[in-house]
């Protein structure tokens, strides 16, 4: 990736711009330390997935013409988020006359991690995390991007976070009961299933401190929002940073 | 009453609900490992999705040529446009044996049709031999689950009902004294019925014959004791040929349960000297669910029931919050085709996590189902969309925190969403949760400052 620069827009989902601007920023510092001219097209709003999960997918025409017109002159587009990047590679409705840049677009997108794992191709980073990190793997980004394998399918076991958080020096990465159980945020469901939410959010919760987690992170802060909002409710020692936190602080 | 509501009663109970999840967990887990101990899975579930696409999509050929080779065998062929249909043909054929009792290994489809009020509101004593079968119909419940039809209840609940029932000892929870005591109980049913009724795992095209997967035996010990057998078959269980069960077996067993093989799978060509086979041969909405193509495959369902031990709504609601004959994911998928109004809080009872699909023997694309399903249901304001609509924009307008919050967001957003415009409507959201501590500035102020 020396040799080559891509031009890199950055897609920063419409709750981390305004909840989390850490996330964006570290997503930000991460790409430039490992070459990538990063831009961050300033007119983006949001992808519409609450809407479209919500079954209003119809109404987001707007957003997503929106959307595509904003990242069209780019090499790559890349997102701190599985969820949102799933969305705008599966979800977007077809846009008249935008067929060609839709059609670029879902194949130029790409979630943060894969981008690293899978376009810049970096096996490992150099750098030093003294922590006991425990991973939340989110759905979309798992089952929906294949960020890492499913316990349901027989396959090759293999996950792109893991593969770059473990090569950090003191990192201890915590193995979980239920690997890849869903954390209950889904959008709206966190709010329309509001008992089954919280419920699901209390269990993976209790896994992660049964096997002493001392940093909970993940890929998407949808639901790392979810989780850290029912952790510090009930007053729980657990720290919560994105992948791009922690990546961006080892490599500092 | 909505699944959220019936979720929340559902939870109240948080041991139980806490067991009732773990419990089903064990069966998932057990599915895991089993079919990672073949190597091959993943093409038998392509397999099996590939037979059954082809099923489906021939499957008015598929079903006339298996009512060809049934009927050279001898078996008598029934057709049921629909559930009253079926009922009236399954009576019928009770008058005509001067039949009062009968005895019935699950069968879902039985229980979609509502067969047994209708049978006995017309004087015919309807006995449900699967164990778990039993166990609810003594409490006048519906199963919870397709496979696991009394898994909502504790062994303590069970020594208490067959206390009531069958006169065991009270406070007496030994799982084999218990089964024993129902043993002895069905087998007085198996001698006196009749008639037997089973449902159908799959029916062959090629052959004419049909087979039954039971593991408790109850299916062949109650057709072999009676007169006459009443198969009752929804019309998307054919598969072409025989040898197509070399894959379908395999995959249903470890699906179901995390055997290898079950226990009986029995195969029903011909009645043997002075017997009848009749099979029936049901519709009942699944022509209406072929036509849908978005929804189509949902008629590749084997039954087994894996969507429901893997997903974590279903673990921590149980079946009851359904509402549906078929609850869990495949029933969020499949009864909202059936009564859209009914069930239009189904496909938001799941957070599209995916797990369904990717445990799904027969590939069926689950989640995106559900997905597509919530914009069918928006379209019609079901119940529930009316509801959650009216909640969202509720939650974004009343509350000034929320607006505040999501100030520059709403400004940007609003430019080019529509007025209906959802977002967290944060008091719900705070219930039981935290909200994250409003940064001094969004990322995009942060851009401007630093970097542009």
């Amino acid at each position: 990736m020396k040799t080559k620069s891509p031009s890199v827009a950055l897609f920063i989902p419409c709750y981390v711009d305004q909840f989390y601007p850490q996330v964006g920023i570290a997503t930000l510092e991460l790409l430039e330390k490992l070459g990538c001219q990063v831009t961050y097209p300033s007119g983006q709003t949001c992808c519409g997935q609450p809407l479209a999960n919500a079954g209003y997918a119809r109404d987001t025409v707007g957003t997503a013409r929106h959307f595509i017109e904003t990242f069209n002159d780019f090499d790559y587009v890349v997102c701190p988020s599985g969820s949102c990047t799933l969305h705008v590679k599966e979800h977007f409705p077809a846009i008249a006359g935008l067929e060609i840049e839709q059609e670029a677009l879902e194949h130029k997108i790409y979630e943060l991690i894969e981008f690293i794992t899978d376009v810049l191709k970096i096996e490992k980073l150099e750098g030093k995390f003294p922590h006991r990190v425990g991973f939340h793997s989110s759905c979309h980004g798992q089952r929906g991007l294949h960020l890492s394998s499913g316990s349901e399918l027989n396959q090759p076991p293999y996950n792109k976070a893991r593969k770059l958080l473990e090569n950090l020096a003191g990192l201890e990465w915590v193995e979980l009961s239920r690997t890849d159980e869903c954390c209950g945020f889904g959008g709206t469901f966190a709010v329309t299933e509001e008992a089954l939410s919280i419920q699901m959010g209390k269990d993976r919760l209790a896994d992660h401190l049964q096997h002493k987690t001392e940093i909970l992170t993940g890929g998407d802060m949808s639901c790392i929002m979810h989780l850290q909002g029912i952790a510090s409710r009930s007053k729980q020692e657990l720290k919560f940073l994105h992948l791009a936190e922690i990546l961006n602080q080892a490599l500092s | 009453m909505t699944h959220p509501e019936n979720a929340t009663e559902f939870l109240k109970d948080s041991q139980k609900a806490k067991w009732h999840d773990e419990t089903l967990w064990f069966v998932r887990d057990k599915r895991d490992k089993v079919s990672k101990g073949i190597p091959e899975w993943e093409q038998l579930r392509d397999l099996a999705s590939g037979i059954k696409d082809n099923v489906l999509a021939n499957l008015a050929d598929y079903l006339e040529e298996f009512e060809r080779n049934a009927t050279k065998n001898g078996i008598i062929v029934h057709w049921a446009a629909d559930s009253e249909a079926h009922n009236r043909l399954v009576l019928e054929i009770l008058q005509q044996q001067n039949c009062t009792a009968v005895v019935k290994s699950k069968s879902i489809l039985t229980e979609e049709c509502h067969l047994n009020p209708y049978l006995e509101k017309h004087g015919v004593e309807v006995v449900d031999t699967d164990l778990g079968e039993r166990i609810v119909q003594f409490l006048n419940q519906p199963p919870s689950h397709i496979v696991l039809p009394a898994i909502h209840l504790k062994k303590g609940e069970i020594s208490e009902l067959f206390h009531e029932k069958l006169h065991t000892e009270k406070g007496n929870e030994d799982p084999a004294y218990l089964t024993q005591a129902a043993r002895v109980h069905l087998r007085e049913k198996f001698f006196a019925a009749k008639v037997a009724i089973t449902g159908v795992n799959f029916g062959i095209a090629e052959t004419g014959e049909f087979v039954v997967c039971t593991n408790e035996g109850n299916a062949d010990m109650g057709v072999h004791l009676a007169k006459v057998h009443i198969a009752c078959m929804g019309i998307e269980k054919i598969l072409p040929r025989r040898k197509d069960l070399g894959v379908f077996l395999r995959l249903l067993a470890r699906s179901a349960t995390g055997q290898p093989i079950t226990n009986y799978n029995s195969h029903f060509r011909s009645p043997s000297p002075e017997k009848e086979i009749h099979i029936i041969l049901v519709d009942n909405g699944r022509t209406a669910q072929l036509a849908r193509e978005k929804f189509r495959n949902s008629l590749k369902c084997i039954r087994c029931g894996a969507c429901m031990n893997t997903c974590p709504i279903y673990r921590r609601s149980g079946g009851f919050s359904y509402n549906s004959t078929v609850p869990g994911p495949i029933g969020s998928i499949l009864s909202p085709g059936l009564d859209l109004k009914k069930h239009s809080s189904l496909p938001f009872a799941s957070t599209l996590c995916g797990s369904c699909t990717d445990v799904c023997p027969v590939k069926i694309n689950i989640h995106e189902q559900l997905y597509e399903w919530r914009q069918e249901v928006t379209k019609t304001q079901g119940e529930f969309a009316k509801g959650l609509s009216m909640k969202l924009a509720n939650g974004i307008f009343k509350s000034p925190l929320a607006y505040k919050i999501s100030g520059s967001l709403m400004r940007n957003a609003l430019k080019s969403l529509p007025n209906s415009l959802i977002y967290h409507p944060l008091n719900i959201w705070g219930k039981n949760r935290n909200l994250p501590d409003p940064p001094k500035e969004s990322f995009q102020q942060w851009y401007r400052k630093n970097r542009s």
